[in-house]
């Protein structure tokens, strides 16, 4: 199927920027500047992009401790998410949350999260909240292939299924739960295959291809929109850097990183497809990548810039007070 | 600290405990569409302890929703929900449970307002305190959520402080730990009206005393009412404090009544090793060390679980002469 031109342009140039984005602050993490150090989604661009280009800017996702590519997917323009990297008071979490806390709530983004496994549960609720107000939204839960062996992750699925929850859940399955693969520790190893075991429409796609990906959430988000209940995608990737900035992997060979890289990289795979189908030159393409780099430099030197958060305000926040305010 | 102690006597006329929690849970639902509950053996049966009985024949299985026993996706659906600007009360039935939530309580709901700027209008309720049951439903957890920066914790132990408290949860922006002592849900009593509502932090004096003070909370007021009467009869007149919140925490009335008799049981039933009555005796001591006679005496449970035979869990709780032999204790100094 050809591609539209228009949208495979904002599309691969998404992809572009959260490369970018994660390959940038992989080398500032060594270099010391991002607190507590970050987990890096490159290879995984398409998971986010495609989801995300299938939503409303409105709609509720809430996510994972790997989710720059959620984010930036989301919306969340670049110096704002590079200044939380950095603990800055400029940040999306005014540098209270760093890379595994990027959240915007007001817009639908209801938090990164330390936690394995409590993404899907937050968008669940968020589901039932839409619900609750007659809201014509979704909510996207995402977990990683670590988190589909929670508790939690199943419990909020099957409270989706019996309430008919407009809610998508996002296996972004890169297939390493740290440094453990998914075969090892999975009962069973069909993850999709568990989903439907709970009664909701559950399906194993291709990560590394954006416009599967798209297809898949935008028909699960008119289902929802029908009041036809949650979709369960468990949607394959890979991840190329470790768990972590800084590992030293030696639970994964690099003959196989270099195969993911080398032959179903989801950039490498879009663009190639765009300029066969004559949507993209490789000069727009080229010019594509500088103009990324660029903004991705600006947002850099914007995180540098960017005053760090008063610690005299620690405490602002803990709650409103207005619990006893009328004492 | 406040005055609202009822003027009228008690009358069998009067709600029970539960009722006067579905009174104020009525009236909030009526202001606000946004308020739904969400628990198990909600909408037949009305909860467990009857607390929600009739409510969802009044408004509706949209706003009464009978839940799986499934207490992680059970706080996860008020924890979003709220987030999205819902108003969730989460019944857990007990707080034993709420163990299997603990994540979804502490970690994500009890954090996001100070990470992410996000009010949390979520009510957890759940019954709490020492009954028949054994291990798995007399827990008292409410130290650990009192620990827990983020967390309001309620504990009352009236039909009055039910209301007026469930009342100001439902108009807070944050989360509340509600926890109603399973011994008390028949007990009847007055209730406020509509528009009496009882702000968290504040404590209510049960009783004057002119000899020494008992500060306490939920079920263990009834023990030290019955604990002062005796008392009386020997000649020594204790005041009665009832915290009602342990968070936020009365902290004026504590250092009220510590500078005014210097003579000071804190008393509860939960294990005593790292409660809210050690918290209670060490900011209290140290803030007021020359006004006391004596060391401020706790009163607490043994480091144990509970056991399901009756005489076995009651030994390992105050007694009513524990208080007794606690504030002659305070009073020998």
């Amino acid at each position: 199927m050809t591609t539209d031109s228009k949208w495979g342009k904002e599309t691969l140039r998404q992809m572009l920027l959260i490369r970018n984005f994660e390959e940038t602050a992989d080398k500032l993490t060594l270099r010391g500047k991002v607190p507590g150090g970050m987990h890096n989604s490159s290879g995984q661009e398409a998971v986010a992009v495609g989801v995300m280009s299938a939503l409303d800017p409105k709609d509720v996702i809430a996510t994972t401790h790997r989710s720059h590519h959620h984010t930036i997917a989301k919306g969340m323009p670049v110096n704002i998410v590079m200044a939380e990297l950095f603990t800055k008071a400029t940040g999306c979490s005014g540098g209270r949350g760093a890379s595994m806390h990027l959240a915007d709530v007001e817009n639908g983004h209801f938090g990164g999260n330390g936690i394995v496994g409590a993404g899907v549960g937050i968008a669940m609720g968020a589901a039932v909240g839409i619900k609750q107000m007659g809201h014509k939204k979704v909510a996207v839960g995402f977990v990683g292939d670590g988190g589909v062996n929670t508790g939690r992750t199943w419990e909020a699925v099957n409270m989706a299924v019996i309430y008919k929850l407009p809610l998508i859940i996002i296996v972004d399955n890169n297939q390493y739960a740290v440094e453990t693969f998914v075969e090892r520790v999975t009962g069973g190893n069909d993850i999709a295959k568990r989903g439907a075991g709970f009664g909701l429409p559950s399906f194993t796609i291709d990560g590394q291809d954006v416009e599967e990906v798209h297809k898949y959430t935008l028909e699960a988000r008119n289902r929802a929109l029908a009041g036809e209940g949650p979709t369960f995608i468990n949607a394959l990737t890979y991840r190329y850097y470790g768990h972590n900035v800084g590992e030293k992997g030696q639970y994964r060979t690099q003959e196989e990183i270099a195969d993911w890289r080398s032959h179903r990289d989801p950039i490498d795979r879009f663009s190639a497809k765009l300029i066969s189908e004559g949507a993209l030159t490789q000069a727009d393409y080229e010019a594509m990548i500088n103009s990324v780099a660029k903004e991705i430099e600006e947002a850099v030197d914007f995180a540098e810039k960017s005053p760090l958060p008063d610690v005299s305000t620690i405490l602002d926040g803990v709650d409103s007070g207005l619990l006893g305010a009328s004492k | 600290m406040s005055t609202t102690t009822p003027t009228t006597p008690t009358t069998q006329q009067n709600p029970t405990y539960s009722e006067a929690f579905q009174s104020g849970v009525r009236e909030e639902m009526k202001l606000n569409p946004n308020i739904f509950i969400l628990g198990t053996d909600l909408v037949e049966r009305g909860g467990h302890f009857a607390q929600v009985k009739g409510i969802a024949q009044e408004f509706g299985v949209d706003r009464v929703k009978d839940s799986p026993i499934s207490e992680a996706a059970m706080v996860a659906a008020g924890l979003g929900s709220a987030m999205y600007g819902c108003h969730p009360i989460i019944d857990l039935n007990f707080i034993d449970f709420s163990l299997g939530a603990m994540d979804e309580i502490i970690n994500q709901a009890a954090k996001i307002r100070f990470m992410f700027n996000r009010p949390v209008p979520l009510v957890i309720r759940a019954t709490s305190g020492v009954a028949l049951g054994g291990a798995h439903h007399c827990n008292s957890l409410e130290s650990l959520f009192a620990h827990t920066a983020g967390l309001s914790v309620a504990v009352p132990s009236r039909a009055y402080d039910v209301k007026g408290l469930i009342k100001t949860a439902l108009r807070s922006p944050d989360p509340v730990i509600f926890l109603m002592h399973k011994k008390l849900s028949g007990v009847r009593g007055e209730i406020g009206d509509e528009n009496t509502f009882i702000p968290f932090g504040s404590a209510n004096k049960v009783k004057s005393g002119k000899d020494a003070a008992i500060i306490s909370y939920g079920y263990t007021i009834v023990s030290a009412q019955k604990a002062a009467q005796n008392l009386a009869e020997q000649g020594i007149d204790v005041e009665i404090i009832d915290l009602r919140t342990l968070y936020p925490l009365d902290t004026d009335t504590i250092n009220e009544t510590v500078q005014k008799f210097g003579r000071v049981v804190v008393a509860d039933e939960a294990p005593m090793f790292g409660s809210i009555t050690a918290e209670i005796a060490a900011t209290a001591s140290e803030a007021n060390f020359k006004h006391l006679k004596g060391p401020i005496i706790r009163v607490g449970a043994a480091r144990a679980p509970l056991s399901a035979n009756p005489q076995m869990s009651e030994a390992a709780i105050p007694s009513v002469n524990d208080l007794v032999e606690a504030v002659k204790k305070v009073m020998s100094y």
